[in-house]
């Protein structure tokens, strides 16, 4: 009576293949990340020390520490997430709670969605004439951070638009029905229940900017420089452009050397990630709706 | 000589009403008065234009961009459509939806919420709102010893209470109710039914339900609606005592469609 027949049969193995390939799949999207991370601790390992993190490269850069570039690379990050993240939050703000849905806020929707394809060397160059030349920053952190900040704003606009609209509308309208205007709805309503989402998306794309080389190399990166920045208007080293340059730049260096600065590179990004990934953890669990 | 009272001006005047979405006429040709202190009813199947009606009330229109409405809406004599600040008529209209929409805030600030946007910030004056508008709602008794837990967690019939509590927190001079009984339990809708009672003392409802029966029970007049058309208005017995003017209303309020 409950024999499967031969289509039964026939369908489960196919449900049995297609699960096979998809996790097959799934595990060699792993590979390369497991690879590159055993390498790196591997090769890179024996080098970390605290001196090297906190001393600074000696004998044309063949020895000694990195602090140099990885308190610049803090600066940069840091500086341009001052600069992408309010303009990126009110730009999202405005198109999610206020723009009218018509041809021009589509237009504009399209035009951030291109922008993020923009290859960074080209954001490079744009910062060189945009910040360097012509508002006259010099090669400087400024410079550079806000060729970072033109290059992040894409994603942090996207990143809040989804938080936002994650807020039900039924929430929005019950908040408008009391009279409330668009900015008292934002303030009391969708803001406190996407702001979580919004500092977790933000940190998760700006964290990437920390290995960017391309568009701070000509607008505010040092190839070297022994001393710590003193202001926004300095040059400064950094992680990323350090790594460059000691794999391919300078001749003589420990096999061992680029291997350690990578490693701390990505141990900066994916702690970062981490962060955020525990942050918003912790605020889903306290999802109210 | 004592001259007579003047007859009360009615507290909606709507006249040649024609709502649409795009190029799709949603209703049309509607003119109905709605007196102060009155329930007024509106019932007809789905799809009748009923909930839109209501929408173009306290102009929600405007959250809908494909939307548009002509015709006259006048409230206390005024034009809706001529009032420069739509946020002080929208505070004066309570609106309460088929689903309700308990905030993600505490029980307490939901009704706090739209007194505070009026600019009351004392914590003295919310308490008493905030209990005043929670016991006109039936809803004190069970959340008195819980004001501070979420809004959002209470059950459906409570949070459809909070929602009324909510929207009298506003001071309304009128309360739109979108088939408010369809997430409530059959005790709740009645305890809610007792409340919409007494609140007419103070208040005017207009009340959309696709009940018959409930438009029965609290309604002083009642509409029907069909397919984007208002068939009938009428003193609501008189709707079911087979004197309508109209057989489709008959046909509808007896059950043979709809």
């Amino acid at each position: 009576m409950f024999e499967a027949s031969d289509l039964n049969e026939r369908n489960r193995r196919v449900e049995r293949l297609w699960r096979l390939l998809f996790l097959v799949m799934t595990v060699l999207l792993i590979v390369p990340v497991v690879v590159i991370l055993s390498v790196l601790i591997h090769k890179g390992g024996p080098v970390l020390s605290i001196d090297f993190l906190f001393t600074e490269p000696v004998q044309g850069m063949t020895a000694g520490g990195i602090f140099p570039a990885l308190v610049g690379t803090v600066w940069l990050v840091t500086v341009a997430l001052l600069a992408s993240v309010p303009i990126g939050v009110a730009a999202a703000l405005y198109l999610s709670e206020y723009a009218p849905d018509n041809w021009l806020t589509r237009a504009i929707n399209l035009a951030i969605i291109n922008l993020a394809g923009v290859p960074s060397i080209v954001h490079a160059l744009f910062g060189v004439g945009a910040f360097v030349l012509f508002f006259r920053f010099g090669t400087s952190i400024l410079a550079a951070s806000l060729t970072l900040a033109i290059m992040t704003l894409p994603v942090v606009i996207v990143a809040t638009r989804e938080s936002l609209q994650a807020v039900p509308q039924a929430f929005r309208e019950a908040c408008w029905n009391m009279g409330a205007t668009r900015w008292q709805t934002i303030r009391r309503v969708v803001l406190p229940n996407s702001i979580s989402g919004i500092l977790t998306g933000v940190i998760l794309e700006v964290s990437r900017t920390a290995g960017e080389t391309a568009p701070i190399m000509f607008t505010g990166a040092a190839f070297f420089l022994p001393f710590l920045p003193q202001s926004v208007y300095d040059q400064t080293m950094a992680m990323s452009l350090h790594l460059f340059v000691i794999s391919t730049q300078v001749p003589g260096v420990p096999e061992a050397l680029p291997f350690g600065v990578a490693l701390v590179l990505i141990s900066m990004v994916l702690a970062m990630n981490a962060i955020s990934i525990a942050f918003r953890m912790h605020l889903r669990s306290k999802k109210k709706w | 000589m004592v001259a007579a009272e003047p007859q009360a001006r009615p507290l909606l005047e709507v006249r040649d009403l024609a709502i649409r979405y795009g190029d799709t006429l949603a209703l049309s040709g509607v003119t109905l008065e709605v007196q102060k202190h009155e329930i007024f009813g509106i019932i007809g199947p789905a799809g009748s234009g009923k909930t839109s009606f209501l929408r173009t009330l306290n102009r929600m229109d405007q959250f809908t961009p494909s939307m548009s409405v002509d015709g006259e809406i006048r409230f206390n004599g005024r034009d809706i459509r001529r009032w420069r600040n739509v946020y002080s008529l929208r505070r004066k209209i309570g609106v309460v939806f088929p689903l309700p929409v308990g905030l993600p805030l505490s029980v307490y600030d939901n009704v706090a919420l739209s007194p505070r946007l009026g600019g009351i910030k004392k914590k003295a004056d919310l308490d008493v709102i905030v209990e005043r508008c929670l016991r006109r709602a039936a809803l004190w008794d069970e959340v008195k010893d819980r004001l501070d837990s979420l809004g959002s967690l209470l059950s459906g019939g409570q949070q459809q209470r909070l929602t009324i509590a909510r929207a009298l927190s506003q001071g309304p001079e009128l309360l739109l109710l979108d088939e408010f009984s369809i997430a409530v339990d059959p005790v709740t809708t009645m305890r809610i039914e007792d409340v919409l009672k007494e609140l007419r003392q103070e208040i005017t409802i207009v009340l959309v339900t696709n009940l018959v029966q409930q438009a029965r029970r609290l309604a002083d007049r009642t509409a029907f609606f069909l397919t984007g058309e208002c068939v009938e208005i009428a003193e609501t017995e008189r709707m079911f005592t087979r004197e309508v003017q109209d057989e489709r209303t008959r046909d509808y309020v007896e059950g043979r469609f709809g």
